[in-house]
């Protein structure tokens, strides 16, 4: 894409026009934690424009902080992360609400409906209200690429982070985009002390919370007028509110239906939202996941289908949506009486974390597990995972079973955890054990990469998102510093069954909390080293 | 033209479906047609079965194909064939490959596809991967190859697919995807 000029068109993931959009708003700092669907934003940004600053951060509240001070400091930055990731961003996102910007901020939050690779269905639009931010939401990749600029205008006038929510579709379909000029910010970079705007303390708070409610106001009415907002007035017999993706599936399945299509979906704009249900006689309100605008119409006193005829799980398509408003089945479809078997997910042939699996499985221990491509070590023919709930809770979960069991435990819980995740999560619950004298066993299972995203670097790795060397965590530090005691901790070879049997008993029968670094390359990483990329 | 065209290729992962996809809708849009590619990525790589729905016409909507609306279904492997179902009709033109690549969890692996497929569909076309592999010399390219039958079906211009392919195959392969292109689109006269 070296050779691209503003007017080219070109077919572009939601990811990539993210990318760009950056590039065009003069975004110079950019932070993340991988989380699919949202990693390629920054990978792209890394790969193809080079002159922004990009890193993968320790994790999404991480990743935010440094997008807050990097903003406070003039400079226009760009935030991304999955659905659950916003969850572990969620402490600075609230107050950064208060404290607002200085450079523009704009908030990635890349929702899976369906769960393509995530382990629950979350609705980010629930943060927008929580927290009291707009949030834009684009239909296609030329939206998500245009709509990075247009938070960044809004972020600038209203003084305030913006969220731009995706969801999978959106992320990862490819459309086609015009690509537009740089429009440089004129905001100087450099800190200026504002102590009642940045120090959030409840002397100076109490007056940024009035602030945050006067914004979130003012942005509801000019909502009204705003162009990201539009109603397309058709056949006015049925009609529809919706956003995102489904917006593409309501024009797919009625191209002549009236439809309200907004581009921010928090604050809503009531008026355009009146005037719809004024003209139209059946209005429908199409979202996946929960009924965030449904809700918000009913509010004002308005009558329209939603929830009663749509699903709160998974995604829709166009056929959904025509069955749910007409009854009728679009087109019917072959049948042929044949039984095609499933080809469920599996670790890779070779990968180091199967011999740890099925030594679990025999051990017959119970096992907390984690978020990563060795969630896959619940599943037959290893089934050696017992919880799997959020990044970390591996090594926390198994401390509360312990604590539960009191005096019966019988030492036959075992944690298990990436290195990306133990880094994100996972020291922390590590501390807590030692800190809280607990005997929980923590298995590292290091495969030298961020697998399940696509081999991204993280701190145990020692490269950064460049490719550069850097530091990178020692673990018998590390367990020294946190008061692990020298013989409670092991690295073993991940492909030597019978060292890992011999670590995983000793270290069982140990009192106190012990680590085990179960170490061995991912095969697909291997594969990558093997045969360098082309340049 | 104001109709949609919609092509669905599907297989396991590794099988080069992207990168088929990539090609396929970027000659699409070189032909000077409006494109939406709606793939799925993350558990690719760990064998689970991949698709890619690719649209293309005047003006496309949805990245995601309604159902019972593929004009060409593209399989790199058998039994995908017909895991898709409820996106095709009988009029469905079916490009399949004769690869067969076993589910991992022992499942087995159906019989008479082929002859269902006969039997369900007019239009379809049984492709022997050895037969492709033995003109192309490599079955690497057999999605190439696919890609060179699936033209002759396309009104899309011989420069937007050379274009598309020389973008987008690795640097160092575009004269043997060239030729693999070239093959397939022999095999289907014209």
């Amino acid at each position: 894409m070296a050779c691209m000029k503003p007017g080219d068109v070109l077919l572009l993931s939601g990811n990539e026009a993210i990318a760009r959009g950056a590039w065009e708003s003069d975004i110079s700092v950019c932070t993340g934690y991988p989380g699919t669907p949202s990693t390629e934003i920054l990978e792209t940004i890394t790969a193809e424009y080079q002159e922004l600053y990009t890193e993968w951060s320790v994790n999404e509240k991480v990743a935010l902080e440094v997008g807050i001070g990097a903003a406070l400091a003039g400079a226009r930055a760009l935030v991304t992360m999955k659905h659950v990731g916003v969850n572990v961003a969620a402490d600075p996102l609230f107050t950064s609400s208060y404290v607002g910007i200085k450079g523009g901020l704009v908030i990635v939050a890349a929702d899976d409906p369906a769960m393509h690779s995530s382990q629950i269905e979350q609705d980010s639009r629930h943060y927008a209200v929580g927290a009291k931010l707009p949030m834009l939401e684009p239909s296609d990749s030329q939206e998500a690429k245009d709509f990075v600029k247009e938070a960044i205008l809004l972020s600038e006038k209203y003084d305030t982070p913006v969220f731009l929510r995706t969801t999978t579709r959106i992320s990862h379909s490819r459309s086609v985009v015009e690509i537009g000029e740089q429009s440089a910010s004129t905001i100087l970079k450099g800190f200026e002390r504002d102590i009642q705007k940045y120090v959030m303390i409840p002397a100076f708070a109490g007056k940024r919370h009035v602030a945050v409610e006067t914004r979130i106001k003012q942005m509801a009415q000019a909502a009204n007028t705003l162009s990201l907002n539009r109603t397309e007035l058709q056949d006015t017999s049925v009609g529809f509110i919706t956003s995102g993706i489904c917006y593409a599936y309501v024009r797919e399945a009625f191209p002549d239906a009236s439809v309200l299509k907004l581009g921010m979906v928090y604050p809503f704009p009531d008026d355009l939202i009146r005037d719809l249900c004024a003209k139209v006689k059946s209005v429908y309100v199409v979202e996946e996941l929960d009924p965030h605008i449904e809700l918000h119409v009913k509010s004002l006193g308005l009558e329209v289908h939603g929830k009663d005829v749509l699903p709160n799980v998974g995604e829709f398509d166009p056929d959904m949506i025509q069955r749910a408003v007409t009854g009728k089945s679009p087109a019917a479809s072959i049948s042929i009486p044949i039984t095609i078997p499933n080809r469920p997910p599996s670790l890779c042939p070779g990968c180091p974390h199967c011999k740890v699996f099925s030594l679990l499985n025999r051990l017959g221990v119970y096992v907390t597990g984690d978020i990563g491509c060795y969630t896959l070590g619940a599943l037959p023919p290893y089934s050696a995972i017992d919880t799997c709930i959020d990044m970390g809770a591996s090594v926390t979960v198994a401390q509360g079973i312990e604590i539960a069991e009191g005096k019966n435990h019988r030492r036959n819980v075992v944690a298990v955890i990436g290195d990306s995740t133990f880094a994100h999560s996972g020291i922390t619950g590590l501390l807590n054990a030692a800190y809280n004298q607990r005997n929980t066993l923590v298995i590292v299972l290091d495969n030298g990469t961020t697998a399940m995203t696509g081999m991204q670097p993280n701190p145990l790795s020692g490269e950064t998102i460049r490719g550069n060397r850097t530091v990178s965590l020692d673990y018998l530090k590390l367990a020294q510093a946190i008061g692990i005691s020298d013989e409670n901790v092991r690295i073993v070879d991940a492909y030597n069954e019978k060292e890992l049997e011999e670590a995983i008993t000793d270290l069982l029968g140990k009192s106190g909390v012990s680590l085990l670094i179960a170490k061995g390359l991912c095969v697909i990483l291997q594969k990558r080293k093997e045969r360098p990329r082309h340049v | 033209m104001s109709k949609v065209t919609n092509v669905l290729l599907v297989g396991v992962g590794g099988q080069g479906i992207v990168l088929a996809s990539d090609v396929l809708s970027l000659a699409a849009l070189y032909a000077g047609h409006d494109v939406k590619t709606s793939e799925i990525h993350g558990m690719s790589q760990r064998g689970g079965s991949v698709f890619s729905h690719i649209r293309f016409g005047d003006k496309v909507c949805s990245p995601v194909i309604p159902e019972g609306r593929v004009d060409i279904l593209v399989s790199l492997e058998e039994m995908e064939t017909l895991r898709w179902l409820s996106y095709v009709n009988s009029d469905t033109r079916i490009l399949f490959t004769k690869t067969r690549i076993h589910p991992p969890n022992g499942a087995g692996y159906p019989e008479n596809i082929e002859e269902k497929i006969k039997k369900y569909f007019k239009n379809s076309i049984t492709i022997d991967p050895g037969r492709i592999g033995k003109k192309t010399g490599n079955v690497k390219f057999m999605n190439t190859a696919l890609l060179g039958m699936v033209s002759r079906f396309l009104d899309f211009p011989d420069e937007a697919w050379q274009r598309s392919l020389h973008e987008q195959v690795p640097d160092g392969t575009y004269e043997q995807n060239k030729a693999a292109f070239a093959v397939g689109k022999s095999l289907i006269p014209s």
